[in-house]
């Protein structure tokens, strides 16, 4: 066994090629984030195509680099404009923007940067402690366990997130549809090809996530765009003054925990993460009164939540191969075009790559964070590039992204057809997410299915034949029945006030 | 058609979802059945290739049902949020189909005039039909996006962008 560690990991991070790496990472990241209508999963989509010329090494700093600096930019969008730039910032909005429109812009940057830099620290030593025991454990497990892991993550991914159920699960089954497309891996068959050659190879994931993500939000923004763009808040550099710090440090410090293991689970993400460490805060706090109107706790715990979350949205893609997030499955689609599989065996066959990765993770907080705090007010004027040329550069970039797929014009038209689907998807409410998740992760749970059933001789009951599928199968159940629990509850509950207010 | 039919239907529009869905599950099923997804697997592969799509088509007409129920018991799919998008304001469905038309012509002209040209011609087309209406600053930024990266993809980093006609006038 290779016993290259974290030190060599450093070691590697600190060369040139690798530093350059996560250097743009970062600062392409935080533009992403600042930016509207385009986030970490897209940007990753878009440069897929171009890092089959890297190193598979080089091109994961980069990636993670976007992913944490997406969530440090996106934070400054939701402080200035009040508008979340990604969906994990929607606390810093409520709490951040109050807190800009009272002049303390640059305090609710400074706490956010900082929030980032202590949870992602946090987090990626998390992931360090964790990863390689959850990899330990993870090697015994066989097809049938990761078939129900997969099942799990499909339908928390669906029924949990999002308001609807059946158009989660719309979502998910077409998601699905899409990745069966193309030659059966075992028979070489045909399959959902309905006689045409050029769909033997499948639909292109690349196309599908920028089809899905890129070119179906730009369409949807044309039909939507506000004709003037909202009014950012002036700021200055971020600082922050001792009475700050003093209210600050306590949340930073929480954050980090909620948001690891709410990243790391199916269905929690970012969004989960920020949520509950924004209501543990609220509840903490003895100035529950200045929530909603700017209190610096509300910036400071999810913040910092929001980076250790995709520290924990790594680990559990790196080590089961498994991604709970929209950019984790971009980032698993972009591991399987290298030719590399995620899970128990990563740390034991490339163990170089993921301790370079988890290094360079260090490294990129502290750029980040260096990088962040002075040129905060630079960033800010990225939110007033003209809207016609945001989404005209992106609608740019898909195209050169899903043509350098494969060299052919047509995969624009294919391109086109995905994304009006995705512009359907978000006209009538069907979350993205599911759709993707299911094009990514679909044709390996098939797979996984059938190597189960290929070792039980066809027998179906292999499927809950371990003490970790029958958990999993547990989980799953439960995850639809507590709901229905408690929306029973809460049609009783009226009554119950009824007589509250009576016997008062 | 009556008006309060046509508000009916625009009301239910959804219902359109629920037919696209039932329309893909059909199609998958008779698919899978005429490529033989009903015989099955052997020893090596005890469920075969058709049985997934079997069950994907199932369920997508399931959950067409699900839905139109839901559609007609009032339930709505919330249209997605986002900082550029005005909710309030109908839909420009005109910036969109002309959007759609750029993406066309551009798969047409890259074969005709190469990626620097056809690029320019995305760009700015897709920014006039943002509203743009700077049109020579629009055509000046467009081709400096599209030449830089051009360079920067096929000469850099060995993604292979056809140069067309006017890079063999510029050697």
């Amino acid at each position: 066994m290779n016993d290259f560690g974290l030190l060599d990991g450093f070691a590697s991070a600190l060369t040139p090629t690798h530093l350059l790496f996560a250097a743009i990472g970062v600062l392409l990241g935080t533009a992403i984030g600042v930016l509207p209508g385009i986030g970490p999963a897209m940007a990753v989509a878009l440069l897929l195509p171009v890092t089959y010329a890297f190193e598979p090494t080089g091109a994961f700093i980069m990636f993670a680099g976007i992913y944490f600096g997406a969530m440090f930019g996106g934070s400054t969008t939701s402080i200035l404009l009040n508008t979340p730039g990604e969906s994990a910032s929607v606390m810093a909005a409520i709490e951040g923007n109050p807190m800009a429109k009272q002049g303390r812009g640059a305090q609710a940057l400074a706490t956010a940067a900082i929030g980032h830099f202590v949870g992602g620290m946090i987090g990626v030593l998390g992931l360090v402690l964790l990863a390689p025991l959850i990899a330990a454990v993870a090697v015994d497990i066989g097809a049938p366990d990761y078939f129900a892991i997969m099942v799990l993550a499909f339908v928390a991914v669906t029924g949990v997130l999002g308001s609807s159920r059946v158009r989660g699960f719309a979502s998910l089954v077409l998601g699905l549809t899409i990745g069966m497309v193309g030659l059966d891996p075992i028979t070489g068959s045909p399959r959902l090809t309905f006689g045409v050659p050029q769909l033997a190879d499948g639909i292109d994931v690349v196309i599908v996530a920028v089809g899905l993500f890129a070119v179906g939000e730009a369409l949807w923004v044309a039909a939507h765009l506000r004709r003037k763009p909202p009014e950012v808040i002036p700021v200055g550099r971020p600082w922050l003054g001792r009475e700050d710090v003093k209210r600050a440090w306590r949340p930073w410090l929480r954050g980090p925990f909620i948001g690891f293991t709410f990243g790391s689970i199916p269905a929690g993400g970012a969004e989960m993460s920020t949520f509950m460490t924004y209501v543990t805060e609220r509840r903490l706090s003895k100035r529950r009164d200045e929530f909603g109107h700017g209190a610096i706790e509300g910036v400071a715990g999810p913040e910092s939540a929001a980076s250790a979350s995709s520290a924990g949205t790594l680990a559990t893609m790196l080590t089961l191969g498994l991604p709970t997030t929209a950019i984790a499955a971009v980032m698993l689609a972009a591991f399987q075009q290298f030719g590399i599989q995620p899970g128990p065996l990563l740390f034991e066959r490339e163990p170089d790559l993921v301790w370079t990765l988890i290094a360079s993770l260090f490294i990129g907080l502290v750029l980040l964070l260096l990088l962040n705090l002075p040129l905060a007010p630079a960033w800010a004027q990225l939110l007033r590039i003209p809207r016609p040329y945001l989404y005209a550069g992106i609608l740019f970039f898909a195209c050169v992204g899903a043509y350098a797929v494969s060299g052919q014009p047509v995969d624009l038209i294919v391109l086109l057809v995905v994304g009006a689907i995705g512009f359907g998807m978000r006209r009538f409410g069907l979350p993205v997410l599911p759709a993707i998740i299911g094009v990514i992760l679909g044709p390996d749970a098939e797979l996984q299915l059938r190597r189960a059933l290929q070792i039980s001789d066809g027998d179906v009951t292999t499927l809950v034949s371990t003490p970790l599928s029958i958990t999993v199968y547990v989980i799953i159940v439960l995850l639809f029945v507590v709901p229905l629990v408690l929306r029973l509850r809460r049609r009783h509950a009226p009554s119950d006030d009824d007589r509250e207010t009576e016997s008062v | 058609m009556t008006a309060p039919a046509r508000t009916w239907w625009r009301e239910h529009s959804e219902l359109g979802v629920s037919a696209l869905l039932a329309l893909v599950g059909v199609l998958v099923l008779v698919d899978t059945v005429v490529e033989g997804g009903l015989s099955g697997g052997d020893e090596d592969d005890p469920i075969g290739p058709g049985a997934v799509p079997l069950i994907l088509g199932a369920a997508l007409l399931v959950l067409a049902v699900l839905l139109t129920i839901d559609v007609l018991r009032g339930g709505h799919g919330e249209a997605e949020a986002g900082e550029d998008v005005d909710l309030d304001a109908p839909m420009d469905l005109r910036t969109v189909g002309m959007l759609a038309g750029v993406l066309i012509a551009t798969a047409v002209l890259i074969p005709l005039l190469g990626w620097p040209i056809a690029g320019t011609l995305l760009f700015a087309g897709a920014a006039y039909a943002l509203g743009s209406r700077t049109v020579v600053r629009d055509i000046a930024v467009a081709a400096a996006v599209s030449l830089v990266t051009w360079i920067a993809f096929d000469g850099l980093l060995g993604v292979d962008l056809p140069g067309g006609p006017l890079m063999g006038v510029l050697g």
